[in-house]
């Protein structure tokens, strides 16, 4: 009956605002109202309260604010007869109970900054397995997998499994399904996330296993992440709730399981949680809510077996997962792309320096090859023994009528995320410098090297089956046939790297839209030429071209550039109207090659961005992996948030890494000669291409003359160093007017 | 003991008139019980006039003309006329469709004035309030009136020195109070609310050209029209029938409404109490009845006052009830959970209970004979409107002016405290009354739907689309003597609950509900069909949502707009699985909101009886012709289980046409179907 879970649900929130008003209290009394307060590492303050408020808490004064409003939300208890109604007290009550907990959990990194590790991965050997919220690198990364759909969804699990069996059987079905599983609460003091660990199952953000906390106030975590992701690809307004809670109802495909005993305080979590549109599935006897209307479909629904919880829980949702059927020993998906093999786990090492390991995917004719046909030549696992290395050469081929030698590379470049997916087995690097670990609880469970060979053809054929007929898979693991392998393939990759190298944009008619993360940034249309790749890095325009071979109706669309508009900053009319057109009217037009005027939109995942310097004369460019400030002021999650959602923000642009060595990087405003920052990392990252295009501008140490985070992080910082570098963007017109 | 000279007026010859059996006359004990006290006091109610004096024969039919001195043409309807050829005409040769539609007319106009004359003086009060000029009334809700002020274009900001800031909201208020009083006198456009309506309803109406321009200009052009010699075209006349009637459902009562929320709150969900038992034998009884919440706002801060209840104690009452009846009782009802003593036909009988020590009237459904009644026992009787005065009895005017409200009130209170030690030996109060959760405003229902950060009517929608709720029902309107009180409205109201219909209420309907339990969420578990009854105990509503006074009909049209506009369940109000009723209307403003239901699409059936049978013409213009016009008909059904029955079909329908007379398929999203989703 709803009326008892509203009663305990009010009830909690009660409990739940009433505790945090106390360690606020505390807090204040030691520490003074201007004590900062943060989720570290993290923009949008505390978010869900800054989303949905529109309160930037950085204070514990600031905290003040939202808590009153927690307080003020709180219904009147539910009376046994003639009671009011209660399902929007309900909701209120649990929004308090969150915007409470939010204030004390970041009270918590005051009082206890060890609490929570600030990592990707926990630290299981000194017990640190809270991750608390997720940084923004963390975030950025992350998701992006929730805006490309690599991730429909998560699964926030409350409390704890009956036995750790149960926990690693519920936490792979996930995995499977491609879920990721958020976690916090206690049952007992038995958590989840310590049930995985004593099943031997890895945790962390890496296997999409994240374990957020012992309590249940840590679920402020997992919508914090929610409401994140809807700021930053969404472009939806701190402070606008109702557009954020329907973004998260219709996009995000996330649950919550309880497990074990639901108290109060679950009960208050859940109502909050229904405000986001995400219902509670839990293994006990709880009052259900089945009519539909602020979730989807069922709001709580009870008694559900262990082994019947993640099937149900993704159907009460309303979510589809396609599942890969490969037909291996070992449970595949994404998320086991980030699973480790570690070195006590080790059975079989190739590559990664020790022996050789080269990978090539090449065009056949369709008669030379038989689909279906893996070969293993020389020795497999059974031939070998625990911690033995082979070397390894994967040599893909592939026929089809649409088959095209563009499409080599983007086919072979699938190879690494591939492999990985597969349970215990790991994949590094690509090319000749590949290198593969299989742990030894994959080989006891069955696994062959012939199993990469049956990954990859039945995986090309479920996602490129639009362009391939045919696959065939030879590994080789005799020194003398990798090597052989290893020449052909270096070959190969030469004459490739040449053709892409010679493209221009000037040298086709055809450029490509990219609207993958519509899913997200509904008004954002990205457009990829070939030499402005695409802004999150991960598509470049012969991806576009292959995407579009593979699926003519997807995100990628052909669109004739037509007639040109101005050819410095680089419009053109055909990309205008369709970018008019995909953005439901929001963006009229904008420029290829310019930040200055009418630079392109971004939806929040680009790579890196670049910004106008205008003290230097120059622009600065700054990678999502890079977490400390820069000299516009802002750090790389700040300046997201400022151009994030599909909107064109002059001075700002987003773009990829590679692109940056590209030849019309920001030509418009003056090119690569422009650019006086970047993080060192990055700077060494591209330094081969720095160099190239330094001598093509006839500025051989460019590289040299730009500062980074070493020489400063302010205007004032690098602007010395550029004069004593005799920067080239001094001495250029002024970028802006 | 009532005294020997009333009586006397009354003209109470038991031994001559057939004694009326109370059983037979009510189905509400409390009205039973007080209808053997009146037969033993010897005092004569309508109940017994009911059965002495029938309606006149011709009348009923709705064929009298008496529009000019050559008249009255009566035109009844024969045998004859029905088989061949309807040849009935009055002097001037008006055909019986012509003499109905002017009568039906005349109602419409009759009942959008009353309703809107109310909003008028709402209006006024408004204004001063906002000008400043009265200390008792402030604004109270800010945020509808900025929602209001958007309605008429009305600036919620100003602009200081370059930079936008929040406007005074009195200043507000006054452009806002402004323009709508000048929605009465306004000669041509359009009234501002006609564009809240679906926007396929309002071009509706554009194209039909029946868009009122100011609601005094349309009801006067009713009684040009319906002059002798004027309009003779009964689809001609309905079409000012129904301007006019938009003019009162659109502009005058929305307007009324939305005021008052903005004066006095708007109504959320609250807990009140209903029936004579309200009343308290050793309390001051006040009853305040009629239909505006202006004075009776003042008169509950009045009896709350320390300085009145102490006076109180002085005359040896333990405190002061207020209670009200009719609309009036809605009206704080729903705003501050004022207790209320009954519906139309109960006003004599609280007077019975000799308990009552003053009865304070405004305006609407105050029976001339509460004077006679007041004369039988110690009650005062006390008129307070420049538009109502009461000739009989001893009744009292203390004439209210909104300027010096809480003084008025005052002294009205104190009148009644005076009369409290006069009262006699035979008091008599039922034990009968009930707990009710009341106070659904369109506002409030959005709310409980999702709460403050998720409210919307798509929960609403949702199961009525996945078949949980089947339908929505407006049961609402009057009692009329010539039926068994309370009856049809609960028979009515129990078959739609039944049926999984969820129902909307006001008025008397809502007060009959109250009485026999449907407004408390328990009632949902007795009556509803199980999807219906899961559906409130999710929300934690009563199946039965009390919206208001009559005036409040407006709130259901807003109610169904939000419906359209919340998705799924087609463009207009006209699609919705959804009609209204009326199974015990009796006055003339009952048929100004059908014929605006029926304007705004809706199938609204009428019982008792509608002064339409002798024209069949008119009568399947009405029932029939109208839904090609509007997508909505006027019916008659006077058996209350057909009336839902019928009700009940055209939702079916209404489903049907909408596809959703079929089980779903539960939709699974994967990535394609959610890049396919339309921009946040």
């Amino acid at each position: 009956m709803s009326k008892l879970v509203a009663f305990a649900a009010i009830q909690g929130a009660y409990n739940i605002v009433s505790k945090a008003e106390g360690t606020l209290k505390k807090a204040m009394d030691k520490y003074g109202p201007d004590q900062k307060i943060e989720f570290p590492n993290t923009a949008y303050y505390l978010p869900i309260i800054y989303s949905i408020l529109g309160i930037p808490v950085k204070t514990l004064g600031d905290a003040r604010k939202p808590m009153e409003a927690a307080r003020k939300l709180l219904p009147a208890h539910v009376k046994n007869m003639h009671h009011l109604p209660y399902l929007g007290p309900l909701l209120d009550a649990g929004m308090s109970a969150l915007f409470a907990e939010e204030v004390a959990e970041a009270i918590r990194y005051l009082e206890d900054p060890d609490f929570y590790l600030v990592s990707e991965d926990i630290d299981e050997t000194s017990g640190k397995i809270w991750l608390g919220a997720a940084e923004d690198t963390v975030f950025r990364k992350r998701g992006v997998e929730f805006v490309d759909g690599t991730a429909p969804g998560f699964a926030a699990i409350v409390g704890a499994a009956p036995d750790p069996e149960t926990a690693k059987w519920i936490a792979e079905e996930y995995q499977k399904k491609n879920l990721y599983v958020f976690m916090c609460a206690n049952q007992n003091g038995t958590t989840f996330s310590e049930q995985l660990l004593e099943a031997g199952v890895q945790i962390g953000w890496n296997t999409r296993l994240v374990p957020f906390g012992p309590d249940i106030s840590a679920a402020v975590f997992a919508l914090g992440f929610a409401n994140r992701a809807a700021m930053a690809f969404g472009g939806i307004k701190p402070g606008d709730y109702k557009k954020m809670l329907i973004y998260n109802k219709e996009r995000i495909f996330a649950f919550v399981n309880a497990l074990g005993e639901v108290n109060a305080e679950w009960a208050a979590n859940a109502a909050g949680c229904v405000n986001w549109g995400f219902p509670t599935i839990a293994d006990t006897d709880i009052p259900e809510i089945l009519p539909t209307g602020v979730c989807t479909y069922e709001h709580v629904v009870a008694n559900v077996p262990h082994r019947e919880m993640p099937q149900r829980s993704i159907e009460i949702r309303g979510l589809k997962v396609t599942v890969a059927n490969v037909d291996i020993p070992l449970a595949y998906g994404p998320a086991f792309e980030g699973e480790r093999v570690r070195k006590d786990d080790l059975y079989l090492e190739m590559g990664g320096g020790r022996t050789q390991a080269v990978e090539l995917c090449s065009m056949a004719d369709m008669k030379e090859i038989e689909d279906g046909q893996i070969e293993v030549i020389g020795p497999d696992i059974k031939d070998i023994k625990k911690g033995d290395r082979l070397p390894l050469g994967i040599f893909v081929q592939v026929a089809g009528r649409q088959m095209q030698e563009d499409f080599e590379p983007i086919l072979e470049r699938q190879i690494h995320h591939l492999i990985n997916y597969a349970q215990g087995v790991m994949h590094i690097g690509q090319r000749d410098i590949a290198w593969i670990r299989v742990g030894e609880q994959a080989v006891n469970k069955g696994f062959t090297l012939r199993d990469i060979g049956v990954i990859l053809h039945a995986k090309l054929h479920q996602d490129f089956g639009a362009i391939l007929d045919k696959v065939q898979v030879t590994l080789y693991t005799k020194k003398e046939d990798v090597d052989k392998l290893t020449a052909t393939a270096r070959e190969n990759y030469k004459k490739r790297d040449a053709r892409v190298e010679q493209m221009t944009d000037e040298g086709v008619e055809t450029y490509y839209s990219c609207t993958l993360c519509q899913s997200f940034a509904p008004n954002h249309v990205c457009m990829v030429s070939p030499e402005r790749t695409g802004l999150c890095g991960a598509y470049n325009w012969m991806d576009c071209k292959a995407s579009y071979e593979i699926n003519p109706t997807g995100p990628n669309q052909p669109v004739e550039k037509g007639e040109c508009i101005d050819p410095k900053l680089g419009q053109w009319k055909g990309v205008n109207d369709f970018i008019y057109k995909a953005s439901r009217q929001n963006v009229t037009h904008y420029n290829f090659y310019s930040l200055v005027h009418d630079p392109m939109t971004t939806c929040g995942c680009c790579e890196c961005i670049a910004a106008v310097i205008s003290a230097c004369n120059g622009v600065m460019t700054v990678g999502r992996d890079y977490t400390g400030e820069t000299p516009t002021g802002m750090k790389f999650t700040t300046l997201a948030g400022v151009m994030g959602g599909g909107a064109s923000s002059p001075g700002f642009v987003g773009h990829s890494k590679y692109n940056i060595c590209q030849r019309k990087f920001i030509s418009g405003d003056g090119g690569l000669l422009r650019m006086v920052w970047m993080p060192k990392g990055l700077k060494e990252e591209l330094r081969e291409g720095l160099l190239r295009r330094g001598e093509e501008l006839g500025c051989p140490d460019l590289i040299d003359r730009i500062a980074d985070e070493t020489v400063g992080v302010t205007e004032d910082e690098i602007l010395p160093f550029l004069k004593e570098k005799d920067h080239p963007a001094l001495k250029m017109d002024p970028i802006i007017g | 003991m009532a005294s020997e000279e009333a009586k006397e007026t009354l003209k109470v010859v038991e031994k001559e008139k057939k004694k009326i059996k109370p059983e037979e006359k009510s189905v509400d004990p409390a009205t039973i019980q007080m209808l053997y006290k009146a037969q033993q006091d010897g005092v004569e109610t309508i109940f017994d006039r009911a059965e002495t004096m029938k309606p006149c024969n011709i009348g009923i039919q709705g064929t009298c003309c008496k529009m000019c001195a050559q008249g009255p043409c009566r035109l009844p309807l024969t045998k004859k006329d029905m088989e061949g050829k309807d040849t009935r005409m009055g002097l001037c040769g008006a055909t019986p469709e012509t003499i109905a539609a002017r009568n039906f007319a005349r109602m419409i106009a009759a009942g959008a004035a009353a309703h809107s004359d109310h909003g008028r003086g709402v209006a006024e009060v408004f204004l001063a309030a906002s000008r400043k000029e009265s200390e008792d009334y402030k604004i109270k809700d800010e945020n509808k009136l900025k929602e209001i002020a958007g309605d008429f274009g009305v600036s919620t900001t100003v602009l200081v020195d370059g930079e936008e800031k929040d406007r005074d909201i009195y200043d507000i208020a006054v452009e806002v109070g402004e323009k709508i009083l000048g929605e009465w006198g306004k000669q041509e456009g359009e009234i501002y609310y006609a564009k809240r309506a679906p926007k396929a309803r309002y071009e509706l109406w554009k194209k039909l050209d029946v868009i009122p321009r100011g609601i005094d200009r349309e009801i006067v052009e009713i009684m040009h029209r319906t002059h002798m010699g004027v309009d003779q075209d009964y689809e001609n006349l309905m079409k000012q029938g129904s301007r006019a009637a938009l003019a009162d459902g659109w502009a005058g009562s929305m307007m009324a409404t939305d005021m008052q929320d903005v004066l006095f709150g708007t109504p959320y969900p609250i807990h009140g109490e209903i029936n004579l038992g309200v009343l308290k034998k050793d309390h001051v009884n006040i009853i305040v009845h009629g239909h505006e919440p202006l004075l009776s706002e003042m008169i509950v801060v009045a009896s709350q006052d320390p300085e009145m209840l102490q006076y109180a104690a002085t005359k040896g009452a333990k405190g002061i009830v207020l209670a009200g009846m009719c609309c009036t009782a809605n009206e704080i009802l729903v705003r501050h959970g004022m207790p209320i003593a009954g519906n139309y036909l109960q006003q004599e009988l609280a007077l019975i209970t000799g308990a009552v020590d003053a009865m304070v009237v405004d305006v609407q459904c105050i029976m001339e004979n509460l004077a006679n009644i007041a004369q039988c026992y110690h009650t005062k009787l006390i008129t307070t409107n420049t538009r109502c005065k009461i000739a009989s009895g001893d009744t009292i005017h203390i004439q209210f002016d909104e300027h010096h409200a809480l003084e008025d009130a005052k002294r009205i209170v104190k009148t009644a405290i005076d009369n409290f030690p006069n009262r006699k030996a035979e008091v008599l109060i039922p034990k009968e009354k009930e707990m009710m959760v009341v106070g659904f405003s369109y506002e409030a229902i959005n709310y409980h739907l999702g709460g403050t950060f998720r409210g919307s009517y798509t929960p609403l929608n949702d199961n009525i689309i996945n078949g949980r709720i089947r339908g929505i029902g407006g049961v609402v309107g009057c009692n009329n003597a010539r039926t068994m009180h309370d009856s049809a409205h609960l028979i009515v109201v129990k078959e739609l609950l039944k049926n999984d219909v969820i129902v909307l209420t006001t008025g008397c309907n809502a007060m009959a509900c109250g009485k026999a339990g449907l407004l408390t969420p328990e009632a949902a578990r007795i009556y509803c069909g199980p999807g219906l009854a899961e559906v409130c105990e999710t929300v934690g509503i009563p199946p039965v949502l009390h919206m208001g006074s009559c005036v409040d009909n407006s709130r259901i049209l807003m109610a169904a707009t939000e419906v359209v506009k919340a998705g799924g369940l087609g463009n207009d109000i006209s699609d919705l699985p959804a009609a209204g009723c009326a199974p015990e209307w009796m006055s003339e403003k009952a048929i100004s909101i059908g014929q605006y239901f029926v304007a705004s699409g809706v199938y609204t059936l009428f019982g008792v009886n509608l002064q339409v049978e002798g024209s069949p013409v008119f009568k399947d213009y009405l029932f029939n012709g109208m839904e090609k016009v509007f997508g909505g008909k006027w019916d008659l059904v006077e058996d209350p289980y057909e009336m839902a029955r019928k009700m009940i079909a055209h939702i079916d329908a209404k489903r049907k046409a909408l596809g959703i007379d079929k089980a779903r398929e539960r939709v699974l999203m994967d990535m394609a179907d959610r890049q396919k989703l339309e921009a946040a």
